[in-house]
């Protein structure tokens, strides 16, 4: 059951991002992106990964959705055609994907009992049966998180604070525009002349 | 009877999903991404205790929320062009 409800969900990933390649409408693809992220905690959540699920719902579905919401206040809200480069940026998309793709075969299988953290003789031992002492903390998960690995949680905090603090440095310095002036003349627009001296009408 | 319930769930969310996909205007979409939101959280909930495990419904609470301030952020966007400032005219209610 849960391998089918995996299966759907991804099924609807794959659907969700060929239908964000071939809209033109910039605004439903922003929506259907965070639709995405939604589903992907979806699957998350059924994988048992709560702390990723809980992340992507927060960072994905919701703040980048606004995000690409106020970025786009500053363009126009139809894609521009493409031009002849496309093949080539799919080659390339593909070669990567491969190698990713082949990067995960190191890793050990969902759920395996012959991983390394499982099968090292005192790690799961010690985090089950003495967490609760060395950090006080219940949930185990969250005592490796926040204690044993606290650094590398400090500097995750770190950059998205900084991620942050350079986002509102963006959005919050930006005057709302007249009410007179169009969305295409927008300041971050850039011109619709093209190099064959064509306007494209969106 | 969860799996009963979690195939029905996954086949409403096929017919949302194909409206969100398809639907002409962008009020179809949103209805469309708004209600999948909804089906999404009902599936995670169905799914705790198909597997015996309701311990994920504050996890379904917390996706509503997003799914419902994602929603909002979308509808003003598309009613003023902007999100930033808070500074509208009396007559753009």
């Amino acid at each position: 059951m849960e391998l089918l409800v995996t299966l759907v969900l991804l099924t609807f990933l794959v659907a969700i991002v060929i239908g964000i390649i071939v809209l033109r409408d910039l605004l439903a693809g922003v929506i259907l992106l965070g639709l995405y992220s939604l589903i992907a905690a979806g699957i998350f959540v059924v994988m048992d990964a709560v702390d990723v699920a809980f992340t992507e719902a927060a960072v994905g579905a919701g703040i980048s959705t606004i995000l690409f919401l106020g970025a786009m206040s500053f363009t126009r809200h139809e894609q521009k055609p493409r031009g002849h480069d496309s093949l080539v940026t799919l080659v390339f998309v593909v070669i990567t994907g491969a190698l990713l793709i082949y990067g995960t075969f190191d890793m050990p299988h969902y759920g395996s009992a012959d991983s390394p953290a499982q099968t090292h003789p005192q790690l799961a031992q010690h985090f089950i049966h003495k967490s609760i002492n060395e950090t006080g903390m219940p949930n185990i998960v969250t005592s490796v998180l926040a204690s044993y690995r606290g650094y590398d949680t400090l500097g995750e905090v770190v950059v998205v604070f900084t991620a942050g603090i350079a986002v509102l440095s963006i959005l919050g310095l930006v005057r709302r525009r007249p009410e007179e002036e169009a969305p295409e003349d927008a300041p971050g627009d850039l011109p619709t002349i093209t190099q064959d001296g064509s306007e494209h009408n969106v | 009877m969860f799996i009963a319930a979690t195939i029905a769930l996954l086949v409403t969310m096929v017919l949302t999903l194909v409206r969100a996909l398809l639907g002409p205007s962008i009020f179809d979409r949103i209805l469309a991404i708004n209600s999948f939101g909804t089906k999404i959280v009902l599936l995670i909930a169905v799914y705790g205790f198909l597997t015996n495990r309701p311990d994920f419904m504050d996890i379904a609470l917390v996706y509503s929320l997003i799914n419902f301030i994602g929603t909002i952020a979308v509808l003003k966007f598309f009613e003023y062009d902007d999100l930033g400032s808070g500074a509208y005219q009396e007559d753009d209610f």
